[in-house]
């Protein structure tokens, strides 16, 4: 069998053990990108004979040592392209320095390896926003992966990465991960380095994992997670030993259920799949309560003001003059800015743009931006209030199955609609995940579906180890379509 | 048709973004829709909510100013489009 179809955590054991080499996972992954690469389209590029001298010099003694994590093409990694899936950077741009989560994971031994596509400046929910290429779901090959991260949860669904390093700034590593049938994980807002990440939403931003397993995105973010002095939001506070919290039984464990999470308009199948896993959990010891998080209606609202705002003021430095593209025929420096900006962005990414320029423009401010700021307020009390009694809270991670490519295209408001379950947490800066949690029959095809769990602030300990049991109990673990 | 008028080209004017007149109709016509939405925000009573803009409280993080490695001016230069004498290369802005 390929090496890219094992877990993190079984190569690991390999390596130190010495029956395989880091530089044999790397010849294995890029048999297996060769292979499925043409029709899932997760990687835009990877450079396998520098992966393997670089692993032939990897300590396989660190925690991670000489495993290959793959890299959502937003996060800059030394000499390597960093495009986030955009015009405006395919041309030329290598980056010049490693984003500090790169660095943290090359001190535990772990070697990035691989870039993989993504809705343009993580703008989107489909990873149909790339303007370099189409990634399709290992599932269905007619249906999308989910986005932004789509290229990072493909990968890790179709067996072609280990592992990955997505972002999530409204759901963009939960939702892909539910779509694929992978675990993938968004930490409480300031615990990853935001360093080396291209900004898209600064104040909702933030690095996370997908793997095949719950265990293996504990063993990731042992070495993600920390402080660091170059973002000045990021949490000092200390890490806990994620992996070693998996294990421990969840009985009396209590488990709020949002009942205005549990809308119409939800697909019979994920309805039926967070019906089951609430079973299992029950089953498993914990105690599961209805609660109410009040101000979930003004969730999408609020954060398709704020992210696009914190958007047109972060993508200001594509200016043509230091990197990216630049016009070839510019009569003025003004004419410069517009034509450079207009040939390298594509349509989604203008319309933030514009969405963001509009409500922070003079007149719009307080209607807009400000009120936004204000709702925010009130849905992170939501969550503080029903986090007085409950420890996590479960509910379903998208509405539905994977859409069929091109569903949305001509529908921005319905797309923006998909994330309502997966925003909250980014406004209130909550660490969450989705785990696989079942399957909807569609045309004859298996989809995925997932459902997500949100911990308190700082809590991923008690969240990873809930999704540990309900994956272990469920069966639904590293799964292969 | 939507409840909210939008001057796109002012909008596209602040963002330094020039829009084909194809591009300005299909935007102000999206944008139209999608700020109708967010009228559900007029719902809540907001006016003596104090706002968030960062969900974590951490603020005034200070480092000492000192210097520190960073960039070769090479390095810095290496990804500009034209460059020329060590420096970033622009079109003319004084006559």
């Amino acid at each position: 069998m390929s090496l890219a179809n094992e877990t993190l955590a079984s190569l690991r054991r390999r390596l130190a053990a010495r029956e395989i080499s880091p530089a044999d996972i790397i010849r294995d992954l890029a048999a297996a990108i060769e292979a499925k690469n043409p029709s899932v389209g997760a990687y835009l590029s990877w450079d396998v004979d520098a992966a393997v001298t670089e692993a032939e010099q990897t300590d396989t003694s660190l925690p991670l040592g000489g495993v290959p994590i793959a890299i959502k093409d937003n996060i800059n990694v030394t000499g390597q392209p960093c495009t986030c899936g955009s015009k405006i950077l395919a041309e030329n741009y290598r980056s010049p320095y490693d984003a500090t989560s790169i660095r943290q994971l090359r001190a535990g031994g772990a070697l990035p390896f691989g870039r993989l596509n993504m809705d343009e400046f993580a703008m989107g929910s489909s990873t149909e926003n790339s303007a370099l290429g189409v990634t399709r779901n290992p599932w269905d090959l007619d249906r999308i992966p989910g986005g932004s991260s789509g290229g990072s949860a493909s990968s890790v669904a179709s067996a072609t990465a280990i592992a990955a390093l997505g972002s999530d700034t409204g759901g963009s590593i939960r939702q892909p991960a539910a779509l694929c049938g992978v675990v993938g994980v968004k930490p409480t807002y300031g615990r990853v380095s935001r360093f080396g990440l291209v900004a898209f939403a600064s104040s909702l931003d933030q690095i996370g994992t997908l793997t095949k397993t719950v265990e293996d995105s504990a063993l990731v973010l042992n070495h993600l997670c920390g402080h660091d002095p170059l973002d000045s939001t990021s949490l000092n506070e200390p890490v806990p030993d994620f992996a070693a919290a998996l294990g421990r039984d969840i009985k009396g464990l209590r488990i709020g259920l949002p009942k205005e999470y549990f809308i119409s308009g939800i697909h019979p199948a994920v309805a039926d799949a967070v019906r089951a896993a609430i079973k299992t959990l029950e089953s498993l010891g914990a105690r599961v309560e209805e609660i109410s998080l009040p101000h979930t209606d003004a969730g999408v609202s609020t954060y398709y003001i704020l992210a696009p705002a914190e958007a047109s003021a972060n993508l200001a430095r594509f200016d043509g003059v230091r990197y990216g593209h630049r016009t070839a025929n510019a009569t003025d420096i003004l004419d410069h800015y517009f034509s450079s900006r207009a040939e390298g962005f594509g349509p989604e990414v203008k319309r933030r743009i514009l969405l963001g320029t509009y409500v922070l423009s003079s007149g719009y401010y307080d209607a807009y931006y400000l009120k936004a700021q204000r709702a925010r307020t009130l849905i992170r009390r939501d969550f503080e209030e029903a986090f007085q009694k409950v420890d996590v809270i479960v509910s379903p991670t998208a509405p539905s199955p994977a859409h069929k490519m091109g569903e949305l295209k001509n529908n921005p408001l319905q797309a923006y609609l998909e994330d309502v379950f997966t925003i909250p947490a980014n406004l209130a800066g909550l660490p969450a995940m989705s785990v696989p949690s079942g399957f909807a029959e569609e045309g004859g095809k298996k989809l995925p579906v997932g459902i997500q769990i949100i911990g308190k602030a700082l809590d991923e300990v008690t969240m990873l180890r809930v999704a540990h049991a309900f994956e272990q109990a469920s069966g639904l673990s590293h799964l292969a379509p | 048709m939507s409840a909210h008028a939008i001057d796109i080209q002012k909008a596209a004017s602040l963002a330094r973004l020039k829009l084909t007149p194809d591009e300005a109709a299909l935007y102000e016509s999206q944008l139209g829709k999608i700020l109708d939405y967010m009228d559900v925000l007029a719902r809540y009573d907001l006016g003596s909510v104090e706002p968030t803009a960062h969900a974590m409280p951490v603020h005034n993080v200070m480092r000492r100013d000192e210097s520190r490695p960073s960039f070769t001016q090479d390095q810095a230069l290496a990804n500009a489009p034209k460059s020329s004498h060590h420096q970033f290369q622009i079109p003319k802005v004084v006559e």
